[in-house]
């Protein structure tokens, strides 16, 4: 299938509705192409847009594990629940999620240059939301979520050194890694975001006001060398 | 406060009566040991023994020598374990250090030497007959058929399978060694030597840099935890695609380059930010068993049009059914590690005491992949102190198909082993990224020393074959039967598949 899409493109076609998707790996994985456009309906398989760098990804149903894993650009948007490994080791473009998530969100994502990845996260998350990480913008909103327990689990940005991760609402102290400071986000914050949360409430269609009516936590590295101190050079 | 308890490893002399006076030691030295007023003065503690100033000194009037300073004999508490002590009670940090692992581990190439051919059936001198070198890099299929080309010959059929296939002139080929952790001017002189000596390089884990795009066909390029560098782009410029799991250096644990040596050119081939660590945790984070494996797999061959993707493991025991593994996810070759292995910075607890032997690995794996039918199904790379013609024969006839040279390499240029790497201040311009250190190799100077090392090596390799009586290398892979072993235990013989000799 990936090998028809990349020959569709290639013959200049611009936009490519993929039905009755059923577990199809790569998607997308390695096409470049900023004005590209794929539409999935069903549930695409891993690695989803890994290594994508320009088009735009728009799911409707649920993905699995590995969506924009070391993506480059584009943009992916699933409107509704993902897997694992999301976003890990990402350079730039958006991942926005209309639900929840699971395991190792937002790993090593990382910003370069004008390169800055983003990515919103509707629902709820599990553990190890934005460990290691080294750039970009990472959200968690908490918003419709199926799952039980916490907003987001355990070692949430454990051995961060770049990047902002915004939460709506409040976590707790044994929830966050320990080279993460922990704060309220201010007015400058929020200008920041929401230009953010905007775009991603006009691609789902939610309403921005209610997404802003609850206060957002700002994550952030206490230091971008953690580890500097860790080894002798005697 | 005491000053500190550990007392200089070297001691610096310089004949003053022979000294001109001229300043080129404190000029060359990259670890600041000469200070000059009206003459140079060394402060031997910051000694490594790399022996630039030795080399460029015009006058030959500085000597480095161990500073024998006596401690009281200790079989248990050896003068470095005592040394290591006062180190870190001076500064609470893990130990680091370059290079590879240099215990005194019973080294098993030395214990393993080459039959020879004498009157039962002939040896074939090289000089006069033709010697075969060329090895393929990659997957091969169960069955290879033939048509006609029409002209009374034979070509093997579409499809064959072995397309993908990297020829290599020689199966010797240079390790995987990032540039950030050795200079851009390394790299050059890596890429150049490989495209000349038709091999392959290895980027690391430290991307491409722009000016080797040129040498691509002659490039492995490797995808590691951290993902720096790695963009489509990237993926598609190399020969094949690495993804590091581990290194022999330091199994099961990650790299770290520290922010200093992120500079404005290494953060671009990186494709990070100057200034700010680059770490690689020591799991993929996407790879949690031998299904993810191969998902990662056929990610690559997706984004790069299918080009051969290789596993770079560790040795490490119970290596052969992780070989397997890594062969039935897909892999077109599997590149094992031995502890033995160099590295730019390596925790030295760990580089001295984690890992096994790179001799047992390969045997056990070559010996597993065949028991299950499916050594065709990928290449085996062999690296961790390759350090002559010798062991890499002693590799290929215990199993491989390649062997991989790191330290070998940088010693071709000028690397005197000094372990000091990790600091960035390498005298010798090959592991730093200061400037007035990095020109000091120059990439054409570079290529030709490494392109003379490999080349000698494998007309050794040809006399080898030729003392064995064969006339290709395909032929000594996995071929123990030409190997006895010298004061080897039973068990070891039997895991190696080596006879004792006498036998």
């Amino acid at each position: 299938m990936n090998a028809s899409i990349r020959a569709a493109f290639e013959d200049g076609a611009k936009t490519i509705v993929l039905n009755y998707v059923n577990g199809q790996r790569y998607i997308g994985t390695g096409l470049h192409g900023r004005d590209l456009r794929i539409e999935v309906h069903g549930t695409p398989g891993q690695d989803m847009a890994m290594f994508m760098d320009g088009p735009t990804l728009e799911v409707f149903g649920n993905a699995q594990d590995g969506v924009g894993n070391t993506m480059n650009s584009g943009k992916v948007i699933v409107h509704g629940s993902a897997g694992d490994v999301l976003g890990y080791g990402m350079r730039g473009g958006k991942v926005f999620i209309k639900g929840d998530v699971g395991y190792r969100v937002g790993i090593h994502m990382k910003a370069y240059e004008d390169l800055r990845p983003i990515m919103v996260c509707g629902g709820k998350a599990r553990d190890f939301f934005g460990e290691y990480m080294a750039g970009g913008l990472l959200v968690l909103l908490g918003l419709n979520s199926r799952l039980e327990g916490p907003l987001v689990g355990g070692y949430l940005g454990t051995g961060m050194h770049g990047g902002t991760i915004y939460i709506r609402g409040e976590v707790e102290p044994w929830q966050c890694g320990k080279e993460v400071g922990v704060f309220s986000a201010d007015e400058t914050d929020m200008a920041e975001l929401t230009p953010v949360l905007k775009e991603y409430c006009e691609d789902m269609g939610l309403d921005l006001d209610e997404v802003l009516s609850v206060p957002f936590t700002k994550l952030v590295p206490v230091s971008h060398r953690p580890y500097g101190k860790l080894y002798t050079y005697l | 406060m005491p000053t500190s308890l550990i007392q200089p490893e070297f001691l610096v002399e310089i004949d003053y009566d022979k000294c001109h006076k001229c300043g080129r030691c404190v000029q060359q030295c990259g670890w600041g040991v000469y200070s000059f007023n009206e003459r140079p003065f060394p402060d031997d503690s910051k000694c490594r023994a790399c022996h630039r100033c030795v080399t460029y000194c015009p006058a030959h009037c500085i000597k480095i020598k161990k500073n024998d300073l006596a401690l009281r004999d200790n079989a248990n508490w050896s003068p470095e374990l005592r040394k290591n002590v006062w180190r870190q009670a001076e500064s609470g940090g893990v130990m680091l250090t370059g290079m590879g692992n240099d215990k005194p581990y019973l080294k098993i190439f030395d214990h393993l030497v080459l039959d020879a051919c004498q009157v039962t059936n002939p040896s074939i001198d090289p000089l006069r007959e033709p010697m075969e070198l060329r090895t393929y890099l990659g997957r091969k299929p169960d069955s290879v058929g033939v048509e006609s080309n029409g002209k009374g010959g034979y070509k093997l059929k579409d499809g064959g399978g072995v397309s993908n296939n990297i020829k290599l002139d020689t199966p010797i080929i240079f390790s995987p060694m990032s540039y950030g952790s050795v200079s851009l001017n390394v790299h050059k002189s890596l890429a150049m030597a490989a495209e000349r000596l038709g091999i392959l390089m290895n980027t690391g884990e430290g991307g491409l840099h722009a000016d080797l795009y040129p040498y691509g066909k002659n490039v492995i390029v490797q995808v590691a935890s951290g993902r720096f560098g790695v963009s489509p782009e990237y993926l598609n410029r190399g020969a094949a695609i690495e993804i590091k799991v581990g290194q022999g250096a330091k199994p099961g644990i990650g790299g770290h380059l520290p922010g200093e040596k992120i500079n404005k050119e290494v953060s671009t081939t990186r494709m990070i930010p100057q200034g700010s660590d680059a770490i690689s945790p020591a799991p993929h984070h996407d790879i949690y068993s031998i299904e993810d494996l191969r998902q990662l797999i056929y990610s690559l061959k997706e984004a790069s049009g299918y080009k051969p993707v290789g596993v770079k493991i560790a040795a490490v025991h119970n290596v052969g059914a992780i070989a397997s593994g890594i062969v039935r996810a897909g892999a077109d070759y599997v590149y094992l590690d031995g502890f033995s292995g160099g590295t730019g910075a390596a925790p030295a607890i760990i580089r001295d005491h984690v890992g096994i032997p790179l001799e047992i690995a390969i045997a056990v794996v070559d010996q597993r992949l065949r028991d299950e039918g499916i050594r065709n199904q990928a290449s085996i790379i062999a690296a961790g102190s390759i350090r002559s013609s010798a062991d890499a024969a002693k590799a290929i006839a215990l199993g491989a198909d390649v062997v991989a040279i790191g330290s070998a390499s940088l010693m071709a240029l000028g690397c005197h082993l000094c372990q000091g790497c990790h600091t960035g201040c390498c005298s010798w311009g090959l592991t730093t990224q200061k400037p007035e250190l990095t020109r000091r190799v120059d990439p054409e100077w570079g290529a030709e020393r490494l392109t003379n090392l490999v080349n000698a090596w494998s007309h050794e390799l040809q006399e080898i074959l030729g003392a064995l009586g064969v006339n290709a290398v395909e032929s000594l892979r996995g071929s123990r039967e030409r190997l006895r072993a010298v004061g080897l235990d039973q068990q070891t013989c039997e895991i190696l598949g080596v006879k004792p000799a006498g036998l």
